[in-house]
């Protein structure tokens, strides 16, 4: 029983760190890709250009 | 779990950004400046007297220098995302071995660069183009239906599923990419295909070696986590 539930504890934690990774690179993705702010669109311009993003 | 994570996207996402800044530099870069000098009127393609004899500017420290920056968090970012999905593979009793990485990135590449570029080719500046709201949201969801259905594939069973998957990485394309109402852009259409596929060509080059340096970080971390649990 208490091996039962240590075991489903490492599999919440395991999920749950691979959903704060996904979550932090998606993140990362849409700040350096897509935010349309002036400052990011300006300074990201040229490398949004060169992977692909939708610019302007 | 998450310690391996966030390392081995680190390492893994940094370098492939370094090396794919310096690709764009040198590849895509001189492109996307020469196309610039058609947008600003300095040069133009049509009727005599167009040709493009203008000086492409050269290096500009601020402006390359933030590339660079923008390029290496753009693959850091894709690389926790991809060693996110490594991870959660593993869980599930798929192995990956620094070779698979490699299948990996370039599944990535497919997903992230190539669908979306099917109907939305990555752009030169001065390219006329539809609104830029429509077209992340297109953007996303190519990205995300197309990796759903390259998962369903390689991990999926059964018939059902893979028919799943054919629509998945169908249905964007089925659906279209907003487009502009006419095209008038004053970029030369020479220029805006080669930006596109140099921009590709250095999309997969850098996946390719995102995947196989993250698989490599994934076993060099995994390994060291197992050493230190064997010791203690």
């Amino acid at each position: 029983m208490t091996a039962q539930t240590q075991s489903r504890t490492g599999i919440s934690a395991k999920l749950a760190a691979i959903a704060l990774s996904a979550f932090i690179g998606l993140a990362i993705v849409t700040l350096a890709g897509h935010v349309q702010t002036a400052a990011l669109h300006d300074a990201a311009h040229d490398s949004r250009h060169a992977m692909g993003f939708p610019c302007h | 779990m998450f310690t391996r994570i966030l390392v081995s996207a680190l390492f893994a996402g940094f370098l492939t950004g370094l090396i794919a800044a310096l690709l764009q530099l040198v590849f895509v870069q001189p492109v996307l400046l020469h196309a610039e000098l058609y947008e600003s009127g300095t040069l133009n393609h049509f009727g005599d007297g167009g040709g493009g004899a203008a000086a492409v500017p050269g290096v500009d420290l601020e402006r390359d220098g933030l590339s660079v920056l923008f390029t290496t968090l753009t693959y850091t970012g894709y690389a926790f995302l991809l060693v996110a999905a490594m991870a959660l593979a593993e869980d599930r009793g798929v192995r990956i071995a620094v070779r698979q990485g490699l299948v990996w990135g370039v599944a990535g590449f497919l997903a992230v660069q190539l669908a979306p570029a099917l109907g939305a080719p990555p752009e030169l500046p001065g390219s006329a183009a539809a609104e830029i709201g429509p077209r992340q949201i297109w953007w996303f969801g190519t990205v995300g239906a197309t990796a759903a259905g390259l998962a369903l594939i390689a991990f999926g069973r059964g018939w059902a599923l893979r028919g799943v998957a054919a629509l998945l990485l169908l249905a964007p394309h089925v659906i279209g990419a907003p487009h502009p109402d006419e095209f008038i852009g004053p970029a030369p259409p020479e220029l805006a295909s080669l930006f596109a596929a140099r921009a590709l060509g250095t999309g997969l080059a850098a996946w390719s070696l995102l995947g196989l340096l993250a698989a490599y970080f994934w076993q060099r971390e995994s390994k060291r986590a197992e050493g230190m649990v064997r010791a203690a």
